[in-house]
């Protein structure tokens, strides 16, 4: 379905031009759950940013469904990290009804109804006409992720999305995801630095090195921190990351 | 300071409310005691004048084409800076053209273009509305230029990722997120237009033939009825004061403060 082959992603400084990411291919079918996770620097989000449209490649290609990706579009639809994603002057109910109206998918009648479902989904019900600064970090994102869903995309790209939160809440937040997959079964790309979240929510992690980021191992992740054959993953991954780290 | 003022009352309602009245005696008790009521008339006589000015309908009168001239000024200002503003976000020839305008029209007063206007514009309103537009076109621009281009770049991300490009992306997204600046360029363009166009009728009232609240002043100085001019004055301070603390503070506060994007 995503196809990214052979890409080359670069950007310039004042004095010099940088490769963030150097010919990464990396292939995502429907339902599949792709993490990508790396140090700091690696080029991970530069390659999400990539697929979202936000970038164009210096060299390679990223298609979806076969058509190459120009430019940014609602049938990618990114969750960043930033909390102040949300529109403030907008209710969360609105919020979510937005770009279902801003894309002319659906009229007023059902793009009401459908952020209706989706608060009840995420557990927004009594915020639905809540304004973002009343809210939460846990329940920003929570309306972020139910504004991606409810648009249905046909894969949703999540930066860090809950890098952001306490330990607690980001638990929390990892476990209404995978809820939401086993519900919705979406395709899904994060992004993340967290080596529990990426073993946690991928049923694919793929391992960054840093400058270029390449590709340095593809493991099988579905794992949580209570598996018995989580500590030896752990570690695993931990050895990879740990290969390119320069000598302390 | 606090404590000093306690015994006052505790609201700032009821504080500012005691200072209007010590104004208003200060007032009365100088022109009494003064007692010359064509230089200065006392507090008591102006609210005659004023009443009498409201009930035979000549205050309302010339209020009305006051405000006619300055909302039609206003509404085509506002526009043509949200035209501006637009343009300048969108391109960089266009914010250099803004930055040229703003930075060359805003220190000239608009009432030093009447003159000329009365010449393009001929007798009539079309050279105030003129000399209006110019006093709030320029800081309602230069702030929703301002506000543009401080929003932040994950609104503008969001907005792409929906696929809002252009007019679209600058109405859905740039104007209501920029929409603190725009309300402060709103504000001061609405304070410009007001002075100026009562300093405008003042001057030139005559010859244009349209009497509005500033010629009002001045006929009645002319015709030696100071309590009317008194009265004309406080109907500038009191427009001006119920526009600023009634209506742009009730949009302050459905907007921007039920945001939470200005406390």
């Amino acid at each position: 379905m995503l196809d990214v082959d052979a890409v080359i992603l670069r950007y310039e400084t004042q004095d010099r031009v940088i490769t963030a990411i150097d010919r990464v291919s990396i292939a995502v079918g429907p339902g599949e759950r792709v993490v990508l996770l790396g140090p700091s620097g690696c080029g991970k989000t530069t390659l999400l940013k990539a697929i979202a449209g936000f970038i164009t490649p210096a060299a390679g290609s990223i298609s979806l469904h076969g058509a190459p990706i120009r430019g940014a579009g609602p049938d990618r639809i990114m969750i960043f990290q930033e909390f102040d994603q949300l529109l403030p002057w907008k209710t969360v109910e609105a919020n979510i009804a937005f770009p279902l109206r801003a894309t002319s998918r659906c009229g007023a009648a059902e793009a009401t109804s459908r952020a209706t479902e989706y608060v009840g989904k995420l557990g927004l019900t009594g915020f639905a006409r809540a304004y973002p600064h009343q809210l939460s970090g846990g329940m920003k994102q929570r309306v972020a992720l139910a504004r991606a869903l409810a648009m249905k995309p046909d894969i949703l790209l999540m930066d860090e999305p809950f890098g952001a939160l306490d330990a607690l809440t980001r638990e929390t937040m990892q476990d209404e995801l995978m809820r939401l997959w086993d519900e919705l079964r979406f395709t899904l790309v994060l992004v993340t630095h967290s080596i529990e979240e990426a073993l946690a929510i991928g049923d694919r992690v793929a391992v960054f090195t840093a400058h270029p980021g390449r590709i340095k191992a593809e493991i099988a992740g579905g794992v949580r921190a209570v598996d018995a054959e989580f500590p030896a993953l752990l570690r695993r991954v931990r050895e990879l990351l740990a290969e390119d780290q320069p000598p302390a | 300071m606090n404590a000093q003022w306690r015994w006052l009352g505790g609201s700032t309602a009821t504080r500012r409310l005691i200072i209007v009245l010590l104004i208003c005696a200060l007032w009365q008790g100088y022109a009494a005691w003064l007692a010359q009521p064509l230089i200065f008339p006392t507090l008591t006589d102006t609210i005659a004048a004023w009443l009498q000015g409201m009930s035979s309908g000549e205050l309302p009168r010339r209020i009305a084409i006051s405000m006619k001239v300055l909302l039609i000024a206003y509404a085509a200002g506002t526009f043509l800076a949200l035209a501006l503003a637009t343009f300048a976000v969108l391109t960089r020839l266009g914010a250099d053209i803004l930055s040229m305008l703003t930075a060359m029209f805003t220190p000239l007063p608009g009432i030093a273009l009447m003159p000329m206007a009365l010449l393009w514009f001929g007798f009539g309103p079309s050279g105030f509305v003129f000399v209006l537009i110019h006093s709030v076109v320029w800081p309602v621009a230069i702030n929703a230029y301002a506000g543009f281009s401080g929003v932040p770049a994950i609104l503008r991300l969001v907005g792409r990722n929906y696929g809002l490009g252009g007019l679209r992306l600058v109405a859905l997204i740039l104007v209501p997120a920029a929409f603190p600046s725009i309300l402060t360029g709103l504000r001061l363009g609405w304070a410009f237009a007001w002075r100026t166009l009562i300093a405008a009728e003042l001057v030139f009232g005559v010859t244009t033939g349209t009497g509005g609240l500033g010629w009002y002043i001045y006929q009645s100085r002319n015709q030696l009825q100071i309590p009317d001019v008194f009265a004309g004055l406080l109907t500038v301070i009191a427009i001006g004061l119920i526009v600023e603390s009634v209506i742009f503070q009730a949009i302050e506060f459905s907007t921007v403060r039920r945001w939470g994007m200005q406390r």
